[in-house]
């Protein structure tokens, strides 16, 4: 029993059916921490990217260092550091918490390349009109190139979500009951793997493929000249 | 010339080892209608640019009404422009690209109306006002609410003027503004400036390769060649009686 739901072992099917709830539960949990540590990657990683593009090194260079350091360590590394040693410091998060942080900071990094290219993308003439137009730099930045930006952003944001969910399993070190977590836990106590693990393999194909779909809908919908103002 | 607009002061720009302005003595009066002419590399668009606040200067002085450009009055003499500067400066200036180089996610209203609104502080309903007479003045009236990737690139080209005019300029820059177009929509651009040079005392710098339509509209025209004005005249002289052999050959390789 798990979660309150029994199993049925009489046969291959009646099992499946039986652990299905349980799985579902995990597979939640696995969606949550995509989506916060989706979340938590996007604001971070633009974050990253503003304090690169920074006109001070003392500013700049730091933050190329950082998103460097992160993106060249495992995620398992930056996920034990923060479970093991943030308690040491009397900081003490949830796993969940924890984990989805990891999450998110780990992918900040590639994050704030991909807003990086969006805005370097936007053409040079673009600045000029505006700058011709005495547009203030903010004013550029925020209604001239943004707008042109996220359409160039989001395929490859896209991508990233797809990344993440994939990387959930590895929250199971820090014992978040995320799906991959809960089949292993099934597995263990009815010693039959099999099912729960083919299971967990659909649900994550059904999942990616919907996140996939999702991007790509998003991706057709907005226009390729920038988010319209009228 | 007594009270020139535009005066370039033994201006030099390079670019790393290219100098592409060499001490260039150059002058504009008000209201004057002056194209600029010559071969590719020679300066011409570098010329506008320096005005437009795109590039800035090596050495020598830029003045605009009186008022050097890419400097300021600074209490021992004229010290580097600071950027509020630059920003006071430019709103005389207003420039028309040769890409057209609209903003391609906003309306054609949205494309006109933008500057004014923020920069000029216009309320939205005075700017819709302006830009409409605009949109009139380039016969584009009933394009307001497209997206430039709707229209022709001679209808776009013309937005780009509208949008230029609708910061009410007291000099317009024109950088080959039909060069980027097809042949039949070429026609369209010129009539709206044409008719904006007879009817406006709008100064008017056009750097062009349409060289009838030059001689048409301009008042003088300056014929450039490595980063100097070779030759310069009235249309009359400078198309019908060029005195220097490089204006010559170069007139019959456009003209032939
Ligand atoms: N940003 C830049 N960096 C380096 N060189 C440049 C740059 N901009 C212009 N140049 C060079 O400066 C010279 C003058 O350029 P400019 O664009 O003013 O010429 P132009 O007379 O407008 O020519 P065209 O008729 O081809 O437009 C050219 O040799 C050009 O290659
Ligand atoms: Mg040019």
């Amino acid at each position: 029993m798990l979660f309150g739901f029994e199993w049925d072992l009489s046969s291959p099917a009646a099992y499946a059916a039986s652990i299905l709830p349980i799985l579902l539960i995990g597979m939640w949990v696995t969606i949550q921490a995509t989506v916060i540590g989706f979340i938590v990657a996007l604001v971070l990683g633009l974050v990253w990217a503003v304090l690169k593009a920074a006109p001070f090194r003392i500013i700049s260079w730091p933050a190329t260092v950082m998103t460097e350091f992160i993106r060249d360590t495992p995620l398992l590394v930056q996920l034990f550091f923060l479970y093991y040693v943030l308690p040491e410091y009397g900081i003490v998060l949830p796993a969940f918490m924890t984990g989805t942080l990891a999450l998110g900071i780990q992918y900040s990094a590639y994050t704030s390349e991909v807003y990086r290219a969006g805005i370097e993308a936007v053409a040079k003439d673009q600045h000029e009109a505006a700058r011709a137009l005495n547009l203030t730099p903010a004013r550029t930045f925020t209604h001239i190139v943004v707008p042109q930006a996220v359409p160039r952003i989001v395929p490859a944001m896209g991508n990233y979500l797809v990344s993440i969910m994939k990387d959930v399993p590895v929250l199971s070190v820090v014992t978040v009951l995320e799906m991959l977590n809960v089949a292993k836990i099934v597995g263990d106590r009815t010693f039959n793997y099999l099912v729960p693990l083919s299971m967990v393999g659909g649900l994550y194909l059904v999942m990616t493929l919907v996140a996939s779909a999702g991007v790509r809908l998003l991706d057709g919908w907005l226009p390729k000249q920038g988010i319209p103002l009228k | 010339m007594n009270d020139p607009i535009i005066k370039f002061d033994k201006v030099i720009k390079r670019f790393g080892d290219l100098t592409v302005l060499d001490e260039l003595d150059f002058e504009v009066g008000r209201g004057e209608k002056v194209s600029i002419i010559g071969p590719s590399g020679s300066g011409k668009s570098t010329v506008l640019r320096i005005l437009m606040t795109l590039e800035g200067i090596e050495g020598g002085v830029v003045t605009v009404n009186g008022e050097p450009l890419w400097h300021e009055e600074g209490p021992d003499g004229l010290r580097p422009a600071s950027e509020a500067h630059l920003h006071k400066m430019r709103t005389q200036l207003g420039m028309v690209f040769q890409q057209f180089n609209l903003f391609p996610h906003m309306t054609v209203l949205r494309n006109i109306t933008e500057a004014p609104v923020k920069v000029l502080g216009l309320s939205k309903a005075e700017a819709k006002g302006r830009a409409e007479e605009l949109l009139e003045l380039v016969g584009l009236a009933d394009q307001a609410q497209k997206y430039p990737h709707q229209l022709s690139g001679g209808q776009q080209q013309r937005v780009g003027i509208a949008r230029a005019l609708a910061m009410r300029p007291n000099v317009l820059l024109f950088d080959e503004p039909t060069s980027a177009l097809d042949p039949e929509l070429v026609g369209e651009v010129l009539n709206v400036i044409g008719r904006l040079a007879e009817e406006h005392d709008l100064t008017m710098l056009l750097v062009t390769h349409e060289m009838r339509f030059a001689r048409e509209i301009s008042d003088r025209v300056c014929f450039f060649d490595q980063g100097r004005i070779r030759e310069e005249g009235t249309p009359e002289e400078l198309f019908t009686d060029p005195k220097e052999d490089r204006t010559r050959e170069f007139l019959k390789a456009v003209l032939d």
